[in-house]
């Protein structure tokens, strides 16, 4: 029996989150992630470790990032007397993206460990551009593989990879997205395991991998609860952020898994959760995905289905083990948003607050609106804004039938 | 019951040779042409035969593999077909070790022990999972037992020695080596780190040795004779069926395999 006393203390040294997670890898790897968990433990007890990354969190990254009241966005949705609503503005991150907290501590690991080689994964292109700015700072090559699809939806995020040195591979297998783009990352990996770090750039994946990109994410959520009981002497109500593979919604949720605060993950329900959907918490069922033991969408014979979301960055058919613990042990609640609801609430924050958000966390703000009418005027409401919407302009404009 | 797999090794050790593994990708290139093709590698001096069972996700193997499962996909092929393939086989008399490879979530997506129970009935010897280490193995490997199918655990060049001796200790039928750190692929050469880390397998494990992984000639095939068990081919079978017409498939099949097995070398010796 876990007590929510000790939820923060999963996962077990097997790398569960009760029955999610776990180490489901070709064996060539087995050992990269026994050497990689050891170095993350050493480095965690190394102050000089914590100190460098802390160093570079702040000078380069520009943290601690603010959190923002949106008093005219509470009022647009719910009216006079709506409860207060921040976000948490990881879009002021530099590469503007919460992506970079993880990505950079990892290039430092990498360093650590003496592998001179990054491979990385990314849908959006949010986490290969972080990638690739972590490996221009700190000299590492850089390898970044992405789906064709992607690379089309992305185009400046591609531009902008190559200008920071790295090198963009185009994946034309599988659905050409961001889960082919992993498996691919992964067959490198396998291939130059023992001069090869592997950046993964969320919650997913085989242990550590969960453990490690939480623990660098939780800044976010660590940040965020002291800025709200400096401005308004309490904890959130309610603490939102959308989920592709869970990474900003764990870096929020972690520093308030032990105290009595609502916790909301936000899914991308695509065209609806009867069409092309991104949702696997809501709409898949347990199996084995990319090296762990979660939710995922799957058909009757246990082949992994195509995701669908308008944000790239949430096109995945799995999600974190962590989250998967979360909803069966109904620690969190998830819900899960349309494509349209997603636009709709992109354009409302622009309109009300002149913030432009990703399409991500377009998502949670989508179920913001949905939820705040319904609450009570003390509710105080915090919202992970995860990254800006500078790369999603195409996207938007195509959505909205705009030529550019 | 009888244990082919062990058999199959008792028997080749006997005439001093290594036993010959060949790969082939389930009820692929056409959902029905399994029977006829696994004949063919028989015929030609495959010893035992792996099928491949289609995944969306294979993320150990290399494009040809990747790409014949897909095909099979799009096909409409799921495990079921692939076990119907080998109780056809069983039924027209094949008496040589049978084994399927795969990965684990179609096996879960089942549930492992009607997975196991269907397998064993219909003439499955071993289960390669290629993304199923030893530790997280417990759940497929108690059904497995129960039915009387070898769960074949996979080593690497970069497997530890602890790891080595747990799969020494836990392993059933053999022990699938894999040559390389890298995907599944036809390669020019056998790895140069093999001899040394084939040793350090037999140290810890008493499980007969079979190598896989990049092994496309008769010389691959020789000189991994030397030191292990078993070779495995697979990659160069895909590339020769997908490479024959369809009418000489099986005479293509046939012929590479009396190539790697050396009864090509043998015939011409004795014509
Ligand atoms: C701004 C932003 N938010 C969210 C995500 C989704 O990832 P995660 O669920 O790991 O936070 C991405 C992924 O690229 C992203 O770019």
């Amino acid at each position: 029996m876990t007590t929510t006393a000790d939820r923060s203390a999963l996962p077990d040294e097997r790398g569960y989150f009760g029955g999610f997670g776990g180490r489901y890898v070709p064996e060539t790897l087995m050992p990269a992630l026994a050497e990689l968990e050891e170095a993350y433990r050493a480095a965690r007890e190394d102050a000089a470790f914590g100190e460098e990354l802390d160093r570079l969190l702040r000078e380069f990254v520009g943290r601690p990032t603010p959190i923002t009241r949106a008093d005219r966005l509470a009022e647009r949705i719910a009216g006079e007397g709506a409860p207060r609503v921040y976000l948490k503005r990881e879009d002021l991150t530099h590469t503007g993206a919460h992506k970079i907290n993880a990505a950079l501590a990892q290039g430092l690991l990498a360093q650590r460990m003496g592998k001179p080689r990054i491979v990385a994964e990314t849908g959006a292109g949010q986490h290969g551009v972080a990638t690739a700015t972590a490996c221009a700072l700190l000299g590492l090559e850089c390898v970044v593989y992405m789906g064709a699809e992607d690379v089309r939806r992305q185009a400046l995020n591609v531009f902008r990879m190559k200008l920071l040195g790295a090198e963009v591979r185009t994946v034309e297998s599988g659905s050409r997205t961001l889960k082919d783009a992993i498996n691919e990352a992964i067959r490198d990996w396998v291939t130059n395991v023992r001069t090869t770090h592997y950046l993964l750039g969320s919650v997913v994946g085989p242990h550590p991998y969960p453990l490690l990109v939480r623990d660098f994410q939780a800044v976010i959520g660590h940040e965020a609860r002291a800025q709200l009981i400096e401005a308004e002497g309490r904890l959130p109500s309610i603490a939102l952020a959308c989920v592709g593979g869970g990474s900003n919604a764990i870096g929020l949720f972690h520093a308030f898994v032990d105290d009595p605060v609502r916790l909301i993950g936000v899914e991308a329900a695509g065209e609806g959760l009867e069409g092309r959907h991104a949702a696997p918490l809501a709409a898949g069922a347990p199996g084995v995905l990319h090296g762990s033991r979660s939710y995922l969408l799957q058909d009757a014979h246990g082949q992994v289905t195509e995701a669908h979301s308008i944000s790239a960055g949430l096109d995945y058919p799995g999600v974190g083990p962590e989250h998967a613990w979360l909803k069966v042990s109904e620690r969190a609640e998830y819900v899960s948003v349309t494509d349209a609801e997603a636009l709709a609430a992109f354009r409302l924050l622009s309109e009300t607050e002149g913030i432009i958000p990703a399409l991500e966390p377009a998502h949670a703000l989508a179920h913001l609106a949905r939820l705040l009418p319904e609450l009570g005027e003390d509710e105080l409401v915090l919202v992970n804004l995860s990254g800006r919407g500078d790369k999603d302009m195409g996207t938007v404009a195509d959505a909205l039938g705009v030529t550019l | 019951m009888t244990d082919r797999i062990a058999q199959l090794f008792e028997r080749t050790r006997a005439e001093g040779r290594p036993a010959l593994i060949a790969f082939v990708p389930g009820c692929w290139p056409e959902p029905d042409a399994t029977p006829g093709i696994v004949r063919a590698l028989l015929e030609g001096g495959a010893d035992a035969v792996e099928l491949g069972v289609p995944f969306s996700d294979p993320l150990a193997d290399g494009v040809t593999n990747q790409a014949a499962y897909q095909q099979a996909l799009d096909a409409g092929v799921t495990q079921d077909d692939v076990l119907a393939s080998v109780r056809a086989l069983r039924e027209d008399g094949v008496s040589a070790p049978l084994l399927l490879m795969g990965y684990f979530n179609p096996m879960l997506a089942r549930g492992t022990a009607s997975f196991t129970r269907a397998a064993a009935e219909a003439g499955v010897d071993g289960l390669v999972v290629v993304d199923l280490p030893v530790e997280e193995a417990a759940e497929l490997a108690e059904p497995a037992r129960a039915h009387g199918v070898h769960l074949v655990y996979l080593l690497a060049p970069t497997s530890t020695r602890e790891r080595i001796a747990a799969v020494g200790e836990h392993g059933s039928g053999f022990v699938y080596c894999v040559s390389v750190t890298g995907v599944t692929g036809a390669r020019a050469q056998v790895s140069e780190e093999l001899p040394a880390f084939i040793a350090r397998v037999r140290e810890h494990a008493a499980l007969p040795l079979a190598v896989g992984f990049g092994i496309s000639a008769r010389e691959h095939v020789e000189e991994v004779g030397r030191i292990a068990d078993a070779a495995i081919v697979g990659s160069a079978v895909v590339q020769t069926i997908s490479e024959a017409p369809r009418e000489r498939r099986h005479d293509a099949v046939r012929g590479l395999m009396e190539r790697l097995s050396g009864r090509a070398t043998a015939k011409a010796a004795a014509s």
